[in-house]
């Protein structure tokens, strides 16, 4: 993108976005690696500004007011279905003082919008909307500035309201007529006050989110819906699962099948593309005839938390705190949980679109990084990455790194032989099956002691987990990259550094514990393919932890609510699990057998939002059903932008979590996967959903956004497995824990 | 030549006979509500009302619907003007992805078609093929009581009580 | 008294002696076929029963499928309350739980045990043979004692089962005894077989798989000749088996197991229950009855020499394209070569004995109703077609795969057999 001259600048009118080439630099190949999920991208250049910003000082990389007043934001995070647009917008209209209906949002698209990494570890709200709703109390002084000058008045004698700007005498401005007179090519400055919570117009409040309307009337609202002229149909033909291929597949054959006008091939890449899709999907059955084979050693397919514990790892102790003991504990208390391969299991497979026209290589993909998947895909198909541009577009939920990434590079490779056409790849539900990379399978070993008062005294917690992130740092990271002739390598796998973890996020306890050792055996030799699912390692150290929680409660003899409590001093924290408490009525609640209520709580990377859960559920042992009566929850995710955004994500997390810990688990032998489609890979369905959920928030305003898409995962699986126990006296530890 | 009546409209169409519904809604009749999620009748993202009762449009060929009245989403009302079903799910906001919801909502609309007075567990029953991963399904389930009392019914016995 | 008024007394006491001895009959069938109530208990409590009685009293509730009938549909267990269709009516299951007001909880053991082995209710009345005393009439004393150690061991559910609706004469429950008297007498078991014993008297294998009489009781001498039940067909278990691949017992267990033969098909249907149950069954019970049945077709058509298996594709679909268009837009995804299913070893459409048996009403059922998987979540599925279809194009597929893979018999008037297999009739 080039600088516009001045003239250019005023000529355009209103005022323009463009960027510097230092906030356009790409991050070097293998920073995507390093640190956590959503910090990626460059390297802060005005540490002194709050969220992005400090990345992106400039204004007008977030913010445009056109001449009819109406502002354009732009965010470098994309929307997966958490609601993030709406909750920006909110901030941005109510710091500009803007109806929400004057404002759009663009999202991620690595020709518009600045680079804030991947979408991911719920730093969305943390990172881009501290950034936008700092950037629009920015711009908003100016604008305030800006009319000051011109009626010669102070500033603090003017209001904003509805897009004007007012004079106390009744004159005013629209933001209109102000922007033509304004650069905001400008850096935001420290200092400039945000609105005061009390009087806030859409933050905080329940709003309707903007792209609803649209995906409940069949709007153009997926990449899945995406056309263009002279779109043609791609199918990529692969072995039944990652880590299989075919032998001998007869590309002959292929070409002539009907419906199929073209074969490419690169390596052993191949796809075929035609105009139609059903005669597509029917060849791809043709070639399903081909035999395949392993690529790899045999998986472990029997003991995987024995594999998992016999493989080469690194061993990286994270926490190493010591206090000296009065006395030796009273008991001791160890326990050995373990988690199975788990799948994103998107409802949509992934799906992109791509359009090469001999020089330039567009991509619309519902990947969570665009900028990162751009510079791999450029690698990939050796372009220069400033002649390919990658424009997020929502596909179904993803919950992580899901085979968006790699079906977007199998898109780029068919269009780049197909110049001039558009093509749209999409998976099969198998090949999403198949090849999505899974979220890994742990195994956590814990061990504390009491002392006779009840007060854990020590304790050690050890998880062992392949990688949780291998998003694409470099074109061998696709499998595309890995098919082509050489093949590409995979960027070696590394451990995401604490505060944020990956299999060891949430392994260290918030809990006031005087000796505590946590160590991380990272295994960066995975057997399946894996990578970050919703919440990484936090899923299982939490279930371990808060159903160890409640065996040390019980081994004390006290309730484990107390017991929680009395092990805190972070009193956000206190106050969830107080306030989950209460509304669940868990002090007058009487478990019985076959029903009992279970408790759980955890502070999302002990740095995020506070979640405590308390669900009320039946074991049917001889039905062979499991019945989650009533979950209660409490979040605190710091100043709450969109209140109902809020309960959505924590609604579906208590569910997804149901399903993930109650009955999930990815089958595979010693050469490729099995589970392979719903039927052999079953989530929960209407029947087995509770009968009530309810999401009660603990509002901050003011204070940081803590975010909310991974909150509640982990305290459900916990709250699942206590209520459990309570309810039949048996402690499940190995996860999925109520299959029928 | 196949002709086929869809949201009311007489569409004719020359396309091979086995070709499920799905693609000839989305790709030839520009109908995108209807989603591609399996292909195998297993989710239930692609489903659609064929005279009153739901069906997987992605396991049903396209020679199977002549003379039946094919409804999809698109055919319960825009966003000028949704349908009951439609403006239940907005006011009850039962969406994260969303992608799920346009077979949700034929599902609920063959439901109340039928009566406009489902126990709960005939609600529970009607869903039961669509599958949801990212967890809406207590909105989705509220959104359908919602829309049974806006037909001038109710769930009688609904699990969690209404706002 | 003239002579017209004198014929008109005869014929009015004659009509009146007649009446006389017609209650005089009824009132004598009455006392003949009323049986004693047994006095109510006290509901036992827990934890009289030894631990092992119970856990064995679990295992043979898996094995008897009790809760087929006795457990609704996402409904507590045992509970009562599901329907069953008989030739005569609905019957409803009813609540076998320890409730004391709606299921059994005032019943002692002798009186559980007469309602087994002789098909009479606590209070006296007869039950309706659609629960198999003629089959648990074998039952040892020992399992009878076990069953009532489990049963009484359950959570009490207080659920009043519905009423029955049956055709008017046969809610007069004494002509159940006229029934019994045709058809029924109590008796133990008289083998030394213990797959034939559980096949028997517990699970009742028979109840299906063996003809009926028009008034619903066994043929006794065509045993395991092919039955009905719930408009689905049970195939033959003898030498008449239809099944193109041989039933070992290996095969045997692996459907009782785990609802799948990789070499023939899913458990379909009301077998789909079965082997649910099974499932969770102990293995060397259900390897005894695999054993049995096994033996039972050791002269079967396939257990002597598997035949070779034609795929008439081309004239099928000569002779039905709208059934091959049909199957190829529908089906083809997960039944033809190549198809994901098909890789990960689900059997092939013509290895199953449906295609195969004497009548096309499994084929057809599957069709409609779709397919659960049996065992566990993760398992063989199948969409229903049921609303997608009319009764002529399921016909027109049916018909297409007979054609196209059929060894049996010709199947004709399928169109009129999706009808009753819509309507849940048995032929």
């Amino acid at each position: 993108m080039s600088v516009l001259s001045r003239r250019e600048l005023l000529a355009a009118g209103g005022v323009v976005v463009f960027f510097s080439l230092v906030a356009h630099a790409a991050p070097q190949a293998g920073e995507t690696r390093k640190g956590d999920q959503g910090a990626n991208g460059p390297k802060p250049v005005a540490p002194g500004l709050p969220g992005s910003l400090s990345k992106f000082p400039m204004l007008d990389a977030w913010i445009r007011v056109a001449p009819d007043g109406k502002a354009t934001i732009f965010t470098g995070k994309a929307e997966l279905g958490q609601g993030i647009k709406t909750a920006l917008l909110q901030l941005a209209a109510d710091e500009l003082d803007l109806p929400l209906s004057s404002t759009t949002l663009v999202t991620a698209d690595t020709g518009r919008t600045v680079n804030e990494g991947v979408t991911a570890g719920s730093h969305s709200m943390q990172d881009s909307g501290t950034a936008i709703a700092n950037a629009a109390a920015n711009v908003r002084l100016l604008l305030v500035e800006a009319a000051a000058a011109r009626w010669k008045l102070a500033v603090e004698q003017l209001g904003t309201e509805n897009g004007t700007v007012r004079a106390p005498d009744g004159r005013t401005l629209s933001y209109g007529e102000l922007a033509n007179t304004l650069s905001l090519h400008v850096a935001a400055r420290t200092g400039v006050a945000r609105k005061n919570p009390s009087k806030r117009r859409l933050i905080g409040r329940d709003q309707p989110r903007v792209d609803i309307p649209a995906k409940l009337t069949g709007g153009i609202a997926y990449v899945h819906d995406l056309t263009l002229p002279g779109m043609l149909h791609a199918r990529v033909i692969r072995g039944p699962s990652h880590g299989t291929r075919w032998t001998n597949l007869d590309v002959g054959l292929l070409a002539r099948l009907p419906g199929v006008i073209k074969v490419v091939r690169r390596g052993r890449f191949i796809a075929i593309v035609g105009p139609r899709e059903w005669p597509l999907i029917e060849a791809l059955r043709v070639a399903g005839q081909t035999k395949w084979e392993p690529t790899h050693d045999p998986w472990p397919a029997g003991d995987l938390a024995a594999a998992l514990k016999q493989a080469p790892a690194q061993n990286l102790p994270i926490l190493q705190r010591q206090a000296p003991l009065a006395i030796p504990p009273a008991q001791i208390i160890t326990a050995r949980y373990t988690r199975p391969y788990l799948m994103h299991g998107s409802i949509g497979p992934s799906c992109a679109v791509a359009l090469f026209d001999g020089e330039n290589l567009k991509i619309w993909s519902h990947s969570q990084g665009v900028y990162p998947l751009r510079d791999a895909i450029a690698a990939l198909v050796r372009l220069p990455p400033e002649r390919v541009r990658c424009i997020h577009m929502e596909g179904s939920g993803c919950y992580g790194h899901n085979g968006a990434d790699d079906v977007a590079a199998d898109a780029a490779l068919t269009a780049i032989e197909t110049p001039g056409r558009p093509i749209r790849m999409l998976w099969t539900r198998e090949q999403e099956h198949g090849w999505e990379p899974l979220g890994s399978a742990m195994l956590v070993e814990l061990k504390a002691g009491l002392d006779p008062l009840g007060h854990i005294a020590t304790w050690s917690h050890d998880v062992w987990s392949t990688p949780h992130n291998s998003r694409p740092a470099g074109p061998g990271d696709l499998i595309a990259g890995t098919e082509l002739d050489p093949p590409l390598a995979p960027t070696p796998p590394k451990p995401i550094p604490q505060p944020e973890g990956g299999g060891d996020r949430n392994a260290i306890p918030l809990y006031q514990i005087p000796n505590a050792t946590v160590v991380n055996h990272f295994i960066p030799g995975a057997f399946l393919r894996v990578s970050a699912l919703r919440s990484l390692g936090a899923h299982m150290n939490i279930f371990a932890i808060e159903s160890f929680m409640d065996e040390l409660a019980a081994a004390a003899r006290h309730d484990p609510v107390a017991f929680r409590q009395g092990h805190l001093a972070d009193s956000r924290a206190k106050e969830v699990i107080r306030f989950a408490a209460e509304q669940f009525g868990w002090s007058s609640y009487r478990d019985r057998p076959g029903r009992a209520a279970g408790f759980a709580f955890a502070r999302y990377k002990n740095l995020g939002a506070y979640c405590a859960v308390a669900m009320d559920v039946e074991v049917d042992a001889d039905a062979g059903r499991t019945i989650v009566h009533r979950a209660v929850a409490a979040v605190d995710s710091g100043d709450a932008v969109n209140p109902n955004g809020i309960r959505n994500q924590i609604e579906g997390a208590i569910v997804q979590s149901l399903s993930w810990t109650g009955i999930e688990g990815v089958a595979f032998d010693p050469q490729h996967r099995t589970s392979f489609d719903w039927s052999s890979y079953p989530i929960l369905r209407f029947a087995d959903v509770p009968r009530s959920v309810e999401v009660h928030i603990v509002n901050r305003p003011g204070q940081p956004f803590l975010g909310t898409g991974e909150a509640g995962q982990a305290p459900s699986a916990a709250a699942l497995a206590n209520a459990i126990a309570r309810a039949t006296g048996e402690r499940r530890r190995e996860m999925p824990i109520a299959r029928t | 030549m196949i002709e086929i009546e869809v949201n009311g409209a007489v569409r004719r169409l020359n396309v091979d006979p086995t070709t499920p519904l799905l693609y000839v809604l989305r790709g030839d009749l520009g109908l995108h509500a209807a989603k591609f999620g399996c292909g195998l009748g297993q989710c239930g993202a692609c489903t659609v009302l064929l005279d009153d009762e739901p069906i997987f449009s992605c396991i049903t060929p396209i020679a199977a619907v002549q003379a039946r009245k094919v409804t999809t989403v698109e055919g319960l009302g825009t966003i000028e003007h949704p349908g009951a079903v439609q403006q239940a799910f907005a006011d009850e906001q039962a969406a994260q992805c969303g992608y799920c919801i346009p077979g949700m909502m034929i599902r609920a609309e063959a439901l109340l078609r039928r009566t406009n007075r489902p126990t709960e567990a005939e609600v529970r029953g009607a869903l039961q093929p669509s599958l949801c991963r990212c967890g809406t399904h207590m909105r989705i389930l509220r959104a359908v009581r919602r829309a049974a009392r806006a037909r001038g019914g109710g769930v009688p016995d609904p699990a969690e009580p209404v706002k | 008294m003239n002579e017209a008024g004198k014929a008109a007394h005869h014929l009015a006491r004659a009509a009146l002696v007649a009446l006389g001895v017609i209650i005089l009959v009824f009132v004598l069938f009455v006392a003949w076929a009323s049986r004693p109530s047994i006095a109510p208990i006290t509901p036992p409590a827990a934890n009289l029963f030894p631990a092992r009685l119970v856990e064995r009293g679990a295992a043979l509730a898996k094995i008897g499928n009790c809760a087929s009938c006795h457990t609704a549909s996402e409904g507590p267990a045992f509970a009562g309350g599901v329907p069953l269709a008989t030739g005569f009516g609905t019957i409803y299951g009813s609540n076998i739980t320890p409730d004391p007001e709606t299921g059994i909880g005032r019943w002692s053991q002798p009186a559980f045990s007469r309602a087994l082995r002789e098909g009479v209710a606590r209070d006296g009345s007869h039950l309706y043979p659609a629960f198999p005393y003629d089959h648990f009439t074998e039952l040892s004393s020992g399992d009878i004692a076990a069953l009532y150690a489990y049963l009484m061991t359950r959570p009490a559910v207080h659920r009043a089962t519905p009423a029955n609706r049956l055709v008017l004469p046969l809610r007069f429950r004494p002509f159940i005894a006229g029934w019994k008297l045709l058809y029924f007498r109590p008796q133990p078991y008289r083998g030394t077989d213990l797959g034939g014993y559980l096949a028997e008297a517990l699970a009742h294998c028979g109840a299906c798989h063996t003809p009926h009489n028009k008034l619903g009781a066994e043929l006794r001498g065509q045993a395991y000749a092919g039955g009905w039940v719930d408009g689905w067909y049970a195939p033959p278990l003898n030498r008449d088996s239809p099944a193109v691949r041989a039933w070992t017992a290996d095969q045997l267990m692996a459907l009782l197991r785990t609802g799948l033969s990789t070499t023939h098909a899913a458990a379909a249907g009301p077998m789909g229950e079965v082997s649910h149950n099974l499932a969770s069954a102990p293995e060397p019970a259900v390897r005894a009855i695999a054993t049995t049945f096994a033996r039972n077709m050791a002269d079967a058509r396939a257990n002597r020499g598997e035949p070779a298996l034609p795929d008439r594709a081309a004239a099928a679909a000569h002779q039905h394209p709208l059934g091959a268009a049909l199957f190829q837009g529908a089906c083809s995804s997960c039944h033809e070569p190549g198809a994901r299913m098909m890789i990960e070893g689900r059997p092939p459409l013509e290895v199953g004995s449906p295609l195969h048996e004497s009548n096309p009403r499994n084929t057809i059922q599957i069709i409609l109703g779709g397919l659960n998987s049996p065992v566990g979540s993760a398992g063989p599925y199948m969409p229903a077609f049921g609303e997608t279809f009319t009764d002529p194009e399921v016909a027109e597929i049916v018909n297409y795969l007979h054609v196209r893979y059929g060894t049996g018999p010709s199947w004709s008037n399928v169109s009129a057999d999706v009808k009753r297999a819509r309507e849940g009739r048995n032929p």
